[in-house]
């Protein structure tokens, strides 16, 4: 009894330590992010005001209104405190492309893209896992040369060439699906119907899974290799354990959570193939707000994008970090042997 | 270096497998070489545009088409690539610099080691294609911005590579017989760990190269990396954008089928000269 108690009070103990080690290196992760980044689109050539009048005619009143409201002939530091004191308070500024609030932008392009990128996570996840099973089983038979080839050659292939090539075969030649802008002409944004939506969500969301199988699907073979390698797989051997029976109950548990970790860890790399992919068929997602922001000189916006790009890849990590130190039996035993 | 180099000779003309590496890593590179050579020889002169022979379907005559100005799509293709491998070795070059300073900066202390796992962790933290677009606007984009941009996020893994290495290369016996011997720092570092970075560095460079061109690719694509009036694949490919529903295939399908074998073959480079590194794979 006692025992019980004392190991479960260790573990409120670390998983304290643990959310509050992860919460300060995220705040001091922001905080690097937003100087980087701010430090940088201050280098460059953009000017706010000329971004925002575009091509509207102003007078020179106004003109020297909107310099005030920028800052443009304050100090950098000044600018920065201004900026960083109002994402504080939850104001990222307004759009220059949208004229809308920042973070009502990105709520809105953020739920589409999270749509886009969740369901070509748990596909190429899924799928890769199945596939990379199938190799470590059948090694160095043709059905494993086949998906090695396949993952080798999808890992070389750039995404927006992929999308090109889908978007060429079902869209222009079979027509299945349409080209570009994610609402059909003449209706607005809030008519479309859930299908509508869905139709045009698939090609991309095939373009992202393809592409993310190659990964996991390797990681997931080797790993198999391993497994099966093992002494616990000889002796289950030994006592007549075999085919897909042992691989299910001795390698497909084993590699699992690995492969799980893995496909976390690869937010990143999803969250720059949705920018391309989101870029060539026109899904209005964060990816092409962050494309068009930058192309056209929308700082808040921009700035905005990049904190919350760096808040998934960061939560895609701690995920990862969550399962290897939580939920991973092996990790678990050891703690409670020592 | 000697080492690998009596290995070569000493087992070449014998082993089946290590001849057939030898072989795919010379006819890759001699391929690579001959794309490189050709777009700089091809890049001196403009392309002769002929309206007549606009948006040709591929021929015999010019085997991936032609584009709206009447282009040998070949032709741009080649030199798209040309760049692509010049800008991607530049890119890898100076990442391949900066991981082997940062490395050698993280095994030199505590506090330095620190402090190098903290930037590998910020640089990680932003997708790779938002890091090279922000640093790209931030120096104002075009070739320098892609290559800074390119060159800035890929030192992170060889730089954890070179800092195990080190780690690992530290706690080896004659590194200590050496130390007690009463070998200066320095003579240990460039006699008995040096030597040992210097193939994982040249294989991860090669390992590099192909991460970089790809992402070089994707920038231009978006718009934010090389100009317009460059012949890149991701100007090639962001122009036939334009011609897709006409039903012109051939602008986006070859340009990036090309593109997709150049970047195998560096696998193919990386993969085989791995294994002829490696030195239980070596005698296979």
């Amino acid at each position: 009894m006692k025992h019980e108690k004392l190991l479960k009070f260790g573990g409120h103990e670390k998983l304290l330590g643990f959310a509050g080690k992860k919460t300060f290196k995220l705040i001091s992760l922001l905080i690097v992010v937003c100087l980087a980044s701010f430090w940088l689109i201050e280098q460059s050539p953009i000017d706010p005001v000329r971004a925002y009048i575009g091509e509207m005619s102003v007078t020179p009143e106004k003109q020297a209104q909107l310099e005030e409201y920028w800052g443009v002939n304050s100090p950098p530091q000044e600018k920065f405190l201004n900026w960083a004191g109002n994402i504080l308070k939850g104001d990222f500024g307004t759009s220059l492309i949208y004229r809308i609030p920042v973070t009502d932008v990105i709520k809105e392009k953020f739920t589409a893209s999270l749509i886009l990128m969740a369901a070509s996570w748990l596909i190429s996840g899924i799928l890769g896992f199945i596939l990379g099973i199938i190799a470590g089983m059948k090694r160095g038979t043709w059905i494993d040369k086949i998906i090695k080839t396949y993952c080798y050659t999808l890992a070389a292939t750039p995404t927006f060439w992929l999308a090109l090539v889908l978007l060429m075969v079902f869209s222009v030649y079979l027509g299945w699906f349409p080209i570009g802008l994610s609402v059909p002409i003449g209706v607005t944004a809030d008519n479309v119907t859930f299908l509508d939506w869905l139709h045009r969500l698939i090609l991309p969301a095939v373009t992202l899974s393809l592409l993310g199988v190659a990964q996991i699907a390797m990681f997931t073979r080797e790993k198999l290799k391993e497994v099966l390698s093992s002494d616990y797989v000889l002796f289950a051997k030994a006592r007549g354990e075999k085919g897909l029976n042992l691989v299910l109950r001795h390698g497909v548990r084993n590699v699992a959570l690995p492969a799980i970790t893995l496909q976390f860890l690869g937010f990143s790399e999803l969250f720059g193939g949705a920018v391309l992919v989101e870029q060539v068929f026109s899904y209005p997602g964060i990816g092409q707000a962050a494309v068009s922001a930058g192309l056209r000189s929308d700082v808040p916006l921009l700035l905005g994008i990049v904190l919350v790009s760096a808040l998934f890849v960061f939560f895609g990590n701690t995920m990862a970090d969550i399962i290897y130190e939580f939920v991973d039996p092996r990790i678990k035993q050891e703690e409670a042997a020592s | 270096m000697n080492t690998t180099v009596t290995l070569k000779k000493g087992l070449f003309g014998r082993l089946n497998l290590r001849q057939k590496t030898i072989l795919i890593i010379c006819l890759t590179s001699l391929l690579l070489f001959v794309i490189v050579i050709s777009s700089l020889v091809l890049g001196g002169e403009s392309l002769p545009t002929n309206f007549g022979f606009k948006n040709l379907a591929p021929s015999l005559e010019h085997p991936f088409g032609t584009d709206w100005m009447g282009r040998d799509m070949f032709i741009r293709t080649l030199e798209g690539l040309g760049l692509s491998i010049i800008i991607g070795a530049i890119a890898s070059t100076f990442s391949t610099i900066l991981a082997m300073i940062l490395g050698l900066l993280s095994s030199a202390g505590k506090k330095t080691d620190s402090f190098v796992s903290w930037l590998v962790d910020l640089f990680l933290s932003i997708p790779h294609l938002l890091l090279i677009i922000l640093i790209s606007i931030g120096l104002g984009g075009g070739a320098f911005g892609v290559i800074v941009g390119v060159a800035l996020t890929h030192w992170t893994s060889l730089t954890r590579v070179v800092r195990a290495e080190i780690k690992q290369l530290k706690t080896q016996e004659y590194v200590h017989v050496s130390g007690n011997l009463g070998k200066s720092r320095w003579w240990i570092a460039t006699k008995h760990i040096f030597p040992h970075l210097i193939p994982q560095i040249l294989l991860g460079t090669i390992l590099m190269f192909p991460h970089a061109i790809l992402h070089e690719a994707s920038v231009t694509f978006l718009g934010f990396g090389l100009s317009p009036h460059e012949p890149a694949i991701g100007i090639i490919l962001s122009e036939s954008m334009k011609y897709l529903s006409a039903g012109y295939w051939w602008l986006a399908f070859f340009p990036g089928l090309a593109l997709l074998i150049v970047v195998l073959l560096f696998d193919m480079i990386g993969d085989n000269l791995g294994r002829l590194m490696d030195p239980k794979s070596a005698h296979e």
